[in-house]
């Protein structure tokens, strides 16, 4: 697997998870500090999902996200400045300071937006792939959603409509075990269970859909799954569905007391930090050294604190600005 | 432009077939719509014309479809969505009014959305509580959307095809009594533009406002009434977002007397938000007290007595008229 791929994308996809997890960082700093209002979710962990599977698409195919969208956005090269920027609710955020940090969109990278209700971008992403297919175009879409999602109406229904359709539309159901403060497929110690399928993938399988588990940590095994998700549908063979096993090292929420998680099993979990865990591969496979490696390290420390700089520097938007883009004509 | 007499379900029928020929980007959505030709047989034809990648057939999974449809239309195309019963809004409300409505809001004016969501409104056919609601207001309450509703064949048709054109989501309501209604249409294409109300009768004394039937209801008791030499002015406004408040201020300033006339429930309706906006604009104009006439807070009955004793009419228009006349 390793020697297919060039060693300037493994940098790239190393770096571009080390981004994710400093933007968060600095985000969880921010919010703590009282200058991200709102709501932040938080990707620290779960970033070898985004990363494994973005790497794998084009610039120009699509995705939709989850409230939980930060690291897709980064993976799909949105400017981190204009991002911090939207998240503090700043004119130069990526959208004027409109979404934050659960709407994040950047039409102009293919992302179609984060989604602040779970599953609700999932029919999105069949409609672009829906339309790359009519069109005649080999563009696809992406649709990360999480684990709870696979529980909401919407996203049942996008299955069988992606899957009717033969669209060229993966499902990345980012499993993180943990709906909010409800468990999904195994029961843990302090709760039951609130998914009765066994896997994600029997469930897809029952759409008609052909799906894989994938080791959510391991950002090559995410990689070489999405590559073969996404030579599917651009052959025109239809959907995919990814079930990629995860781990989010915080809680749902900044402020989440997280009374409901084991902390045995946070801290098992946090031994297999992807970002390490990718780390140690590169390194004992000699692909790259460890100097090299701290050198990434370093631009991408250097690249958040400078998209903080330009974020806190930044002016609120205009109150007025509260009244346009509603319609395409600014009335309202 | 050379016109005839065609159905209100002909002339949509009409504007769906003409966009689909000028543009290739408008698609069609929905249930039944293909071979069927749609539950109320208004896509009857196009799938045998366009084919079945333009014309598609969902299964009954509104939210995902209409879903889809936003996906769709964020990625280039310009879906006509069909919603069966406008009732059935609820199980897909989400991808409506959270999703529809402010993507491009939420995304700083980056993206469009120009979705028409067709869908068949309106009691008289003892359809009961779950098929025969009007529920304009509650898409006009929500910002973002765009709100349709004809009540002739003429305005169903440049109406929609002004929809179908527009780059925002659209919910366009069709009273489904009126499906049958004749009247004259251009055969070529034509628009009319959103956000201008049409004053269906000119009047002095008392001025009537409708949408969809409750027009034809304002026309039947203007027409009553002026054998008893009083004028009504009936103004239809067609759309409810934007709204065209100008003809209707000039209008009352003019008769100083106002009756709204709304199907739709009555507790936070249209017809209230258009009371207050006169009391707001013009209330020196005024020489009696405003009047509505709307449904009841209650489901649409089942039994043709029942439902007609809720539903607004002539008769009760015209007891209204006379009230506020002295």
């Amino acid at each position: 697997m390793l020697p297919s791929i060039p060693k300037e994308k493994l940098l790239e996809m190393y770096k571009k998870m080390l981004l994710i997890r400093y933007h968060e960082l600095t985000a969880k700093e921010l919010f703590a500090s009282g200058k991200i209002p709102g709501f932040v979710h938080l990707y620290v962990g779960e970033e070898a999902v985004a990363v494994g599977v973005i790497s794998a698409l084009r610039e120009d195919d699509y995705i939709t996200s989850t409230h939980r969208g930060h690291g897709h956005c980064i993976a799909k090269g949105l400017d981190v400045k204009r991002m911090l920027a939207e998240i503090m609710g700043k004119k130069t955020g990526v959208c004027k300071g409109k979404g934050g940090s659960m709407h994040i969109f950047d039409f102009s990278k293919g992302m179609l937006g984060a989604n602040g209700i779970v599953g609700g971008g999932a029919p999105h992403a069949v409609g672009a792939a829906l339309a790359s297919k009519l069109k005649g175009l080999d563009r696809i879409a992406v649709a990360f959603i999480g684990d709870g999602a696979m529980n909401q109406g919407v996203v049942l229904e996008s299955l069988n409509l992606a899957a009717i359709w033969k669209l060229p539309v993966i499902f990345v159901v980012e499993d993180n075990m943990y709906a909010m403060s409800t468990r999904s497929l195994m029961p843990g110690k302090l709760q039951p269970r609130y998914s009765a399928a066994k896997s994600y993938v029997e469930r897809a399988i029952g759409f008609g859909i052909p799906a894989v588990e994938v080791d959510g940590m391991d950002v090559l095994a995410v990689y070489e799954a999405a590559v073969e998700a996404v030579n599917r549908a651009r052959r025109g063979e239809g959907p995919s569905l990814l079930h990629c096993k995860t781990y989010r090292f915080f809680g749902h929420f900044e402020g989440d007391p997280l009374v409901y998680r084991d902390k045995e099993e946070e801290e098992t979990w946090k031994k297999r930090d992807p970002i390490l865990l990718f780390k140690d591969k590169l390194v004992s496979m000699n692909i790259v050294s460890p100097e090299e490696l701290d050198k990434i390290d370093r631009e991408a420390k250097a690249e958040i604190e400078e998209a903080l700089k330009f974020a806190e520097e930044s002016p609120y938007p205009e109150v007025e600005e509260a009244l346009t883009d509603v319609f395409t004509d600014n009335s309202y | 432009m050379s016109t005839r007499k065609i159905t209100f379900t002909e002339a949509i029928n009409e504007a769906l077939r003409q966009e689909m020929e000028r543009d290739p980007s408008v698609i069609l959505m929905g249930e039944d719509i293909g071979v069927y030709g749609g539950a109320f047989g208004v896509t009857k034809g196009l799938i045998q014309k366009f084919g079945p990648d333009r014309v598609i057939d969902t299964p009954i999974s509104e939210a995902g479809f209409i879903g889809a449809a936003v996906g769709a239309a964020l990625a280039g195309l310009r879906p006509v969505v069909e919603l069966m019963f406008v009732d059935f809004f609820g199980v897909a409300m989400d991808q409506i009014y959270n999703q529809m409505a402010k993507l491009r809001y939420m995304s700083g004016g980056q993206l469009k959305v120009p979705v028409t969501l067709r869908a068949p409104i309106g009691a008289g056919i003892s359809a009961a509580a779950q098929h025969s609601q009007t529920l304009y207001s509650i898409f006009a309450h929500v910002p973002g959307l765009k709100v349709v509703v004809p009540s002739t064949p003429y305005d169903a048709k440049g109406l929609l095809i002004s929809s179908i054109r527009d780059d925002n989501p659209v919910i366009f309501l069709e009273h489904k009594v009126l499906y049958g209604l004749k009247g004259e249409v251009p055969e070529e294409e034509y628009t009319i533009p959103l956000g201008k109300a049409d004053i269906k009768r000119e009047g002095d004394d008392v001025t009537v406002i409708g949408l969809a039937r409750t027009v034809w209801h304002a026309l039947d008791a203007a027409e009553q009434l002026s054998k008893e030499g009083i004028s009504i002015e009936v103004i239809d406004p067609r759309t409810i977002v934007p709204f065209d408040k100008e003809t209707i201020l000039k209008s009352v300033k003019k008769t100083g007397r106002v009756v709204i006339v709304d199907e739709d429930y009555d507790r936070c309706g249209f017809a209230s938000w258009v009371a207050s906006i006169i009391v707001d604009e013009a209330f020196e104009y005024l020489d009696a007290p405003i009047k509505r006439i709307t449904t009841p807070n209650v489901p649409i009955p089942f039994s043709p007595p029942l439902e007609q004793y809720i539903l607004p009419d002539a008769k009760k228009i015209i007891n209204t008229v006379k009230s506020i006349l002295g």
